[in-house]
């Protein structure tokens, strides 16, 4: 996705002369063509997140729209107080780019991996926070920054091959449906949407109709679109790169509870702490439940559950 | 500020009383535009947040706040709290949390490179502040990037929340660590406005970005309150709110009789 990203960047700043891209020293291979087109408008600001971002408040603050970059656990965690203190609280056009969703970075190890990232934006008032599913989601979820007056952070997986059916839609407040299948709902996070559609496949391949319903705009939450996609399905099962506290598995709770949904949900996530051991993204996946072969079996050992009887009083 | 501290019953006074004459001198006629809606204007950052009431002051004397929200400090539902918030008229940023202004205030400096723009960026920040790592962040850049328009004023009062800056985590000398990193280093008598005027009218509009080690004393004119750690955070008594008034009061006078 990072170089989807650039190509949008740099055709977006193409039309927008405010449109800057400050990177914390990162992007080696990816960056390079925005840098070369604009070089005025490109900044390599070294190795100094906060710095970054206050500065991206400031330039912001006099009519600048500036992108700043980093990997996703340094550009949202090491500033995080510059970004609630900064963009948030002045409700000012900053994009913090955060790149490595979850255990995306795979054996860089745990300083790399962006695990919480999500938990701890999501409650920031006028921060949109976007996961793209793929790349040419990618690229429409940049031109629609165009549209927010207010800060984004914008997850980016270092790979996105594209997705059969999203065609790239990408609109801020919704989720996007894949298939029909009403015996569950897989409700995955940005670039976890593969993993739930292949899994989709391994279900159907055990009878099981699944639909997926992909979250690429937490916030502001597509409540209405995971309302509609949840509401006639008994089971919904979480899907993140994430701990699996704070992230989407939290969004659908609360969509299922404030809505009074029927619909019992399983989160998938990270779980504990992945200290102590490394590989590659697909191993990590898979170690923590996140592979579509083992959300395909949670869905199938979730199924054969017999939900819990409802207790009425007398 | 005395009348407002003491109706609020807040503290910071020292900290404010610490930046009174460099306010002044910044409002006097440094800082230049159209008033706060202006997008031309200088900008200036109060890094430092806890000296709010300077602000405030200055801001009622130059006429953007009026006497009667002046009066509002940390009333439930001012604008006016602490540490200063940007949707009041005359604040460019809020502040509070120390260690981001300067980083702000560089970021409005190369907005200004990049537009084209001769606006000057001012930022005010105490000396315990650099014990944040962020402020080097920002020194680094400005430096490297020249960005003459950016004007730097450290309160150099030896003091912080819980004792003396030596004490604490030692910061001298303070001028050599600005000039190793490249910044054009002034050290001033952050109480004699007439100096810090004429080293801020004198700053080479090119080259690197321009620091003034104001030496100042916290809780400047209330002689109970000079280089006192405690008057950080304390609220004034009766008694004492009589003795601060009554001492800058003589000040002010002998102020009047001298010019």
């Amino acid at each position: 996705m990072r170089r989807a990203f650039v190509q949008a960047l740099t055709e977006l700043a193409d039309r927008d002369p405010r449109v800057l891209l400050l990177t914390g020293d990162l992007g080696f291979m990816a960056v390079e063509p925005f840098a070369e087109r604009h070089p005025e408008r490109f900044v390599n600001v070294g190795v100094a997140e906060q710095n970054m971002v206050g500065m991206a408040t400031g330039l912001a603050e006099a009519g600048y729209t500036p992108f700043v970059y980093s990997i996703a656990t340094f550009a949202a965690l090491r500033s995080y107080e510059f970004i609630r203190n900064g963009p948030v609280l002045h409700d000012l056009p900053v994009r913090i780019v955060g790149v490595g969703p979850g255990l995306d970075y795979g054996a860089n190890g745990i300083t790399h991996w962006a695990l919480e990232d999500v938990a701890v934006l999501r409650p920031l008032p006028g921060l949109a926070v976007i996961a793209p599913a793929d790349d040419p989601q990618t690229a429409s979820a940049v031109s629609a920054t165009a549209g927010i007056a207010g800060p984004a952070y914008l997850r980016l997986a270092r790979m996105g091959p594209a997705i059969a059916g999203l065609d790239g839609r990408f609109a801020l407040g919704r989720a996007h449906v894949l298939g029909e299948g009403a015996d569950i709902a897989l409700v995955a996070l940005g670039n976890m949407a593969p993993a739930a559609v292949e899994a989709q496949a391994l279900l159907a391949a055990s009878g099981v109709a699944a639909r997926v319903v992909i979250v690429s705009c937490v916030r502001p939450a597509p409540t209405h679109d995971l309302v509609q996609a949840l509401l006639d399905v008994p089971l919904a099962l979480s899907v993140e790169s994430h701990y699996v506290d704070g992230g989407v598995g939290s969004l659908t709770a609360e969509v299922v509870a404030e809505n009074g949904l029927a619909t019992r949900l399983v989160r998938a996530g990270v779980r504990r702490s992945p200290v102590g051991e490394t590989g590659s993204a697909e191993f990590l996946h898979d170690r923590h439940g996140l592979s579509a072969r083992a959300l395909a079996a949670t869905a199938l050992d979730q199924l054969a559950r017999k939900p819990l009887p409802l207790r009425r009083s007398a | 500020m005395i009348e407002q501290s003491k109706r609020a019953n807040v503290g910071h006074i020292g900290s404010s009383l610490s930046v009174a004459d460099i306010l002044g001198t910044l409002y006097a006629g440094v800082l230049q535009g159209g008033g706060p809606s202006d997008p031309e204007r200088d900008r200036f950052v109060l890094s430092k947040g806890h000296a709010s009431l300077a602000l405030y002051a200055a801001l009622h004397e130059t006429g953007v706040i009026d006497g009667e929200e002046l009066a509002s400090f940390c009333v439930d539902g001012s604008r006016l709290g602490t540490h200063p918030d940007h949707v009041l008229p005359g604040v460019d940023f809020s502040t509070g949390s120390l260690g981001h202004g300067l980083s702000l205030a560089t970021g409005s400096a190369l907005a200004a490179r990049l537009s084209g723009s001769p606006r000057r960026t001012f930022a005010l920040m105490s000396d315990a502040e650099c014990n944040e790592g962020s402020v080097w962040e920002a020194v680094m850049f400005a430096a490297h990037h020249e960005l003459a328009s950016l004007v730097l004023i450290v309160d150099v009062n030896g003091q912080q929340a819980l004792g003396y800056t030596h004490e604490v985590l030692d910061l001298s000398p303070l001028d050599e660590k600005w000039r190793a990193f490249g910044w054009d280093v002034h050290t001033v008598d952050g109480h004699d406005c007439d100096a810090m005027r004429a080293v801020l009218d004198g700053l080479a509009p090119t080259g690197a970005p321009h620091v003034l080690l104001a030496r100042t004393v916290f809780g400047r004119g209330v002689s109970y309150m000079e280089r006192e750690i405690a008057w950080h955070y304390l609220p004034m008594d009766d008694r004492q709110y009589a003795a601060a008034l009554s001492e800058l009061a003589v000040a002010e006078s002998r102020r009047e009789v001298a010019a």
